[in-house]
């Protein structure tokens, strides 16, 4: 069994079935490669169940500035995929439970060659991928080349994405679904779409894998907010503003101030007796 | 592939051979599908058809001319020179066709606000001309270096009550312009169309783009029956994401015995980061939503790039491009930036003439191939847009000697 899909049946056991997961996103090599390596340690300890690894991208059409800038620093500092893998195998070593995701632009993977591309990340540990540019319509050899692996692909299902095309997405996926929570690019958000639980019972009747909704999700009470809905709630740009006001202090802060905030948006998933 | 498989690309998914496709996050799908609906019954629409056209003639000033280059053609002593005279069409430069066409589906699918991207400003100010032109609300984005290079065409757009949102990210020219729009568009399709500038991004907008450019080889082709009797022996256009090109090419890729050349931008020299040809130096990748030509490192990220010309300053090229050139339908080459300089130069003193320095890429391999051509042969340059607007740059460049 896949380690993504474990998680979530391990979570359906327990809290009498209300066990939810927190799966922050981290763009690796913000500030530094070594420092995205202690991020994921202090997730783990912190209580994520998954951690997204954001490959850094030149041109990241689906992110906000903060995630944008925080791939602008890495890249500057000339980081490559085989560090991002290798620092994602040590990781894989020293958490051997933990749910690993990469996520990335498909012109890394293009570029690669599909078939080379996926041995790299599953010898480096990971346990699927995310590849927010690659939609439906291309899917489907990529998706392939994932399973031979025994990783899982999550797709994203969009507001603007209808049942039948909700369907057929997450006829794609496996592991869990990535459900945006609403148009546009990421970045914090005060407040969540207030349709989104309705829409997440909805998708529910559309397909039997896991849900995690991302996009916006800033605070313990988002999270509390949608793990009443659904399993995960995905953290990206509120943990790397994070990362990013604390940079010039040092990777101890870093490491120290994302700890707490990861520490605090644990408390937001939801329990049920 | 064939002559005639090349005239019928794209195929119902996008693709032209390999290339092409629709790379782009979940959350652009519903646009782009509302997109390609609407452009298909706007095609079979005769009313539709016609607006374009009557736009196209009474507020371009299409037909623009076909006009032989008789100075600059004693001066290279070899095949005739003859230019396609888009410079003289509204606003200065072919980007206006597009724009114009593309404003006219914004309308039909009920949406109030165009936004775009812009290197060179071309494009940019075209929308934001086809925006006053058609009462609709309009954003350009582009690179701070961009608008440096081309303050005139800032100014302009500001004139035309278009909003210019500065770029800062990135390497702050086209490409990331290019981001920025994308972006916007993610969070405002509901009520914004997106004007590509270029027959690159997801498809349908390199066939789109292709289509309401194709009205200069159609011109073109009628115009040289006319004044020459025959077609020409050769084609020669700039490209950067190629839309004159494409524009240009299409409507005679299926006359086997007219040879066309595809110009892209030399820089300073072959190195990576010094220059932005795309097929000349580059590998198949994905970029903007689609797959063609780019230049990318080993891990996939995009090279800066490098070209005396903002317009053709990008390191990607649309994705039929790539299929004429795997083809062999269209030989594509390289033209650096100190030959463009000269050709601009040249035309300037022979014809007068302002060329683009875009276009000056194009005169540039014309005066190459001239004199190696025989004295009835014929080359067709597009001159794709008017220098005016790279004044400032020019004389930087030039110093005293202007």
């Amino acid at each position: 069994m896949n380690r993504i899909d474990q998680i979530f049946a391990d979570l359906r056991n327990t809290f009498g079935g209300g066990g939810k997961a927190l799966m922050p996103y981290l763009t690796a090599g913000d500030p530094d490669i070594v420092t995205t390596g202690r991020l994921i340690d202090a997730a783990a300890e912190a209580g994520a169940a998954v951690c997204e690894i954001g490959f850094p991208f030149s041109d990241p059409i689906a992110d906000g500035p903060v995630i944008e800038a925080s791939m602008t620093l890495a890249l500057q500092q000339g980081l490559k995929v085989e560090q991002v893998l290798g620092m994602a195998a040590a990781a894989r070593k020293r958490h051997p439970r933990l749910g690993m995701m990469a996520m990335l632009s498909y012109s890394i993977v293009y570029r690669w060659g599909l078939q080379r591309f996926m041995a790299k990340v599953k010898a480096a540990g990971f346990d699927g991928l995310i590849l927010p540019d690659l939609p439906l319509e291309e899917a489907p050899a990529a998706a392939q080349a994932i399973k031979d692996q025994g990783l899982v692909l999550s797709m994203l299902i969009a507001p603007t994405s209808d049942d039948d095309r909700a369907a057929r997405i997450a006829g794609q996926c496996s592991g869990f679904v990535y459900v945006l929570s609403r148009a546009g690019i990421t970045g914090e958000r005060a407040e969540l779409p207030p349709q989104l639980s309705q829409r997440i019972e909805h998708l529910r009747r559309i397909t039997k894998l896991p849900l995690a909704v991302g996009f916006g999700v800033s605070t313990a009470e988002h999270v509390r907010q949608v793990t009443a809905a659904a399993d995960a709630a995905i953290v990206g740009s509120a943990v790397m503003r994070r990362v990013a006001e604390h940079r010039s202090q040092g990777p101890d802060r870093v490491v120290e101030d994302v700890r707490k905030f990861l520490s605090e948006l644990v408390k937001g998933l939801e329990r049920r007796a | 592939m064939s002559n005639q498989d090349l005239l019928t690309q794209p195929d119902a998914t996008g693709r032209y051979g390999s290339y092409g496709g629709v790379y782009v996050p979940e959350t652009l799908h519903h646009a782009i599908a509302q997109l390609a609906a609407e452009y298909e019954k706007a095609r079979h629409d005769e009313n539709f058809r016609k607006q374009f056209e009557d736009i196209l003639r009474d507020y371009v000033g299409r037909p623009t001319p076909l006009q032989f280059a008789r100075r600059l053609t004693q001066h290279v002593d070899g095949a005739q020179i003859w230019l396609k005279r888009e410079d003289l069409a509204h606003t200065g430069a072919h980007k206006i066709n597009n724009a114009l066409g593309q404003a006219l589906l914004t309308l039909r699918m009920g949406k109030k606000r165009i936004i775009a991207e812009t290197g060179a400003g071309q494009h940019g100010v075209a929308t934001a001309t086809a925006a006053a032109f058609l009462g609709l609300k309009c954003d350009v984005f582009m690179g701070v270096e961009d608008m440096r290079r081309q303050r005139p065409n800032v100014l302009r757009m500001k004139l035309l009550g278009a909003t210019v949102v500065p770029v800062d990210s990135g390497s702050r020219t086209l490409k990331d312009a290019t981001n920025a729009a994308m972006r916007d568009w993610m969070a405002t399709s509901v009520d914004t169309h997106y004007i590509i500038g270029s027959v690159v991004g997801p498809h349908p907008f390199p066939m789109i783009v292709r289509d309401f450019q194709a009205v200069i080889g159609r011109e073109a082709r009628r115009q040289a029956l006319e004044q020459m009797g025959k077609l020409p022996d050769c084609l020669i256009a700039c490209v950067g994401g190629g839309s004159n090109a494409a524009g240009l090419f299409y409507p005679f890729v299926g006359d086997e015995a007219v040879a066309m050349i595809g110009v892209e931008a030399g820089g300073r020299g072959s190195r990576l980061g010094d220059h932005a040809a795309s097929i000349c130096f580059g590998k198949p990748g994905v970029l903007h939503g689609s797959l063609s030509y780019v230049l990318q490192d080993d891990d996939g990220q995009t090279s800066p790039v490098h070209s005396i010309s903002a317009g053709l300053d990008y390191p990607g090229v649309g994705p039929e491009h790539a299929s004429w050139a795997d083809a062999k339908r269209v030989s594509y080459t390289n033209v650096t930036d100190a030959d463009a300089m000269k050709a601009f130069s040249l035309l300037t003193g022979t014809e007068g003439i302002i060329p683009a320095l875009e276009s000056s890429h194009a005169i540039a391999e014309a005066v190459k191939r001239a004199p190696i051509m025989k004295k009835d042969q014929i080359i067709l340059v597009n001159l794709s847009g008017r220098g005016d607007k790279d004044l400032d740059e020019v004389t930087r460049l030039l110093g005293d000697k202007t």
